[in-house]
């Protein structure tokens, strides 16, 4: 019986695609696992959107919304018949057909990657050896259609939008790969099943989440560094930064594009954290052995909605780094400390069983986490700057 | 350390967010039109008209002076002066405004119109809740739309009424005193020539003083 329910999602596309002719039934399964994922991660996308708006709320000691049906719940209803409904403007002297592409694109790629993600258990859809690899190149696209959205509004917010969006995404795509090469170092494979099952083993009961190794503890740290800046999350938002920008390089963007772009950020939000739990938090196993009968898919959603409030905690906190800030710690601390954990993760994995691993490995963090943390973010004074004219 | 001031500020929004479910004093937000607040005494958007007694048409104080039309910086205010006059609140026969409009899509709040007013006719109203479907008719307020009572004004703005209501009494004692002084002194004059008749040289210069009199009592009720 439970693992019916664990299999539930497997079984009953087995059950449907029975029906098909044989020639049809890979065709089918792939079918309906897709229509499964664009149903259920907008879905989820809706939640966020009304639990961010609540919580940003209490945060802000307001209440937020709350008129659209019983205590707000339907707001994201409303929202999505709004964006639908306004109307499509499009510059006419925009490059209408990259203005087009622009976001259906970025939909596009953050939905591939949930290809190689897995969900539950024997619940990937494509179970690829280098789920990883592929995983990152998709996510590395979504600056493509970034910049597309800037380049082709022939605006300036939206330009400016769209090379600030590129110089933080390509300075932060490199931490967050090589806070995963520790993760693959360790597990001696690429794909996204090897490392769950890597981490669903269980000593005394606690699992062996990568998170609660000290290599893995940092590197998840600077991996939810890079992933926050990766999908331009506050504090890390200047490409839209509104204060400045407008909206970034969807300033030229209204009506459904717009949602596009909202539903695409959301989106890429959501993978990143299911990325992140598959890597660090051990997917969707479970946090204790005794919790195992609990279905896998419900530990991975709980997981991912977890990462999602810690996003809007962050926001709620956090004002906006300047562009040198950003800049600066990515580059000075964030990409020397990743480097430094794959020696930690490289020490970690040929040091052996035993407490000494333990203990040189937290203590070589700690000590490069403070002393990187105060010289490498020392501000430097030069003093008031003197200018000489020219006579 | 690094990464000490994040914990901190994290900390304190979830203080925040706890703290607004139990604690009512973090969650200020009165939620409108179910909730309301009493304004404060000196809240104030819109300017309107103020009238004695019960008949706004005949106890509005408003003698159409345009000083308040001349001063109002967006010139929202449009008056037409009447061609006859009707007694004031002191009894004295005054112009009074045929037509009276303010466009309250065109005012500003400004108060200048109070400030000018030497009457004590205009003053500033509470009423926040003017939307209207008609955006041209609908925001051009008439003398009769603008006209409220001298109750009104206490109800909403009690310590200013209260104060504009003692000076309007005094002023009016004032001219009552100055109008019986008046009345007395053109009574004295009347009786001086008939006392004057038999001799009429030396009685002149008494005659003289009692004839200015009035003039200047009549001068002083008009400021």
């Amino acid at each position: 019986m439970i693992d019916k329910l664990d299999q539930v999602f497997v079984l009953l596309t087995q059950w449907v695609v029975g029906f098909l002719p044989a020639f049809l039934q890979p065709v089918a399964v792939v079918v309906i696992a897709v229509a499964a994922i664009l149903v259920t991660f907008p879905g989820l996308f809706a939640i966020c959107v009304l639990l961010e708006r609540k919580g940003l709320g209490r945060m802000q000691n307001r209440i937020g919304p709350n008129r659209v049906g019983p205590f707000g719940l339907l707001q994201p209803v409303a929202d999505g018949l709004k964006s639908l409904t306004k109307e499509d403007l499009v510059p006419l002297s925009a490059d209408a057909a990259v203005h087009f592409l622009a976001p259906v694109f970025l939909v596009v790629v953050v939905f591939m990657g949930y290809a190689v993600l897995p969900v539950g258990r024997n619940m990937t859809l494509v179970n690829m050896d280098a789920g990883l690899l592929f995983y990152f190149a998709m996510g590395a696209s979504t600056e493509l259609s970034v910049f597309m959205a800037g380049w082709s509004s022939r605006n300036k917010y939206s330009l400016l939008g769209a090379m600030r969006a590129v110089a933080q995404m390509i300075s932060y795509e490199v931490p967050l790969l090589m806070s995963s090469v520790a993760v693959v170092m360790i597990t001696g494979s690429l794909s996204l099943n090897a490392i769950v099952d890597a981490q669903n083993v269980y000593t005394w009961g606690l699992p062996h989440w990568y998170i609660f190794t000290p290599w893995g503890f940092a590197g998840f740290v600077m991996f939810a560094t890079a992933a926050t800046a990766e999908t331009n999350r506050s504090p890390f938002d200047l490409p839209e930064g509104e204060s400045e920008l407008v909206a970034g390089y969807f300033t030229e963007y209204s009506g459904f594009k717009f949602a596009e772009f909202f539903l695409g950020e959301y989106v890429g939000m959501l993978s990143i954290s299911g990325l992140g739990a598959t890597l660090f938090l051990g997917g969707w196993s479970a946090p204790l052995q005794v919790l195992g009968f609990v279905p896998s898919w419900i530990w991975f959603f709980g997981k991912v909605m977890l990462s999602m409030c810690v996003f809007i905690w962050l926001r709620g906190t956090l004002p906006r780094l300047r562009q040198d800030q950003l800049m600066n710690f990515a580059w000075k601390f964030v990409l020397p400390f990743t480097m430094l954990n794959l020696f930690v993760a490289a020490a970690w994995r040929f040091m052996g069983d035993g407490w000494l691993r333990w203990v040189v490995c937290s203590a070589v963090l700690v000590i490069a986490y403070v002393v990187m943390g105060r010289v490498g973010m020392r501000r430097k004074h030069f003093g008031p700057r003197s200018y000489r004219y020219a006579e | 350390m690094l990464g000490e001031g994040i914990l901190k500020g994290l900390a304190e929004t979830a203080r925040n967010f706890a703290g607004s479910f139990v604690s009512a004093e973090r969650l200020t937000t009165v939620e409108y039109p179910e909730q309301r607040i009493a304004p404060i005494e000196a809240t104030r958007d819109f300017p309107f008209l103020v009238y004695d007694g019960t008949d706004p048409e005949a106890g509005l104080r408003c003698v159409a002076c345009q000083i308040c039309e001349k001063e109002c910086p967006p010139k929202c205010i449009y008056i037409v002066k009447s061609t006859d006059k009707k007694p004031d609140y002191v009894g004295k026969l005054q112009i009074y405004p045929a037509r009276f409009d303010i466009d309250i899509s065109v005012c500003m709040s400004c108060q200048i119109c109070v400030e000018v007013c030497p009457f004590e006719a205009i003053k500033m109203d509470t009423a926040f809740e003017l939307a209207t479907t008609d955006r041209f008719g609908g925001l051009l307020y008439d003398k009769k739309e603008l006209s409220k009572s001298n109750e009104h004004y206490h109800a909403i703005h009690p310590t200013e009424a209260a104060e504009v209501d003692a000076r309007l009494a005094e002023e009016k004692a004032k001219g009552e005193a100055k109008a019986k002084a008046a009345a007395a002194a053109a009574l004295a004059k009347a009786a001086a020539p008939a006392a004057a008749t038999p001799v009429p040289k030396p009685a002149a210069p008494a005659a003289t003083v009692p004839a200015v009199k009035p003039a200047e009592g009549e001068r002083n009720r008009d400021r």
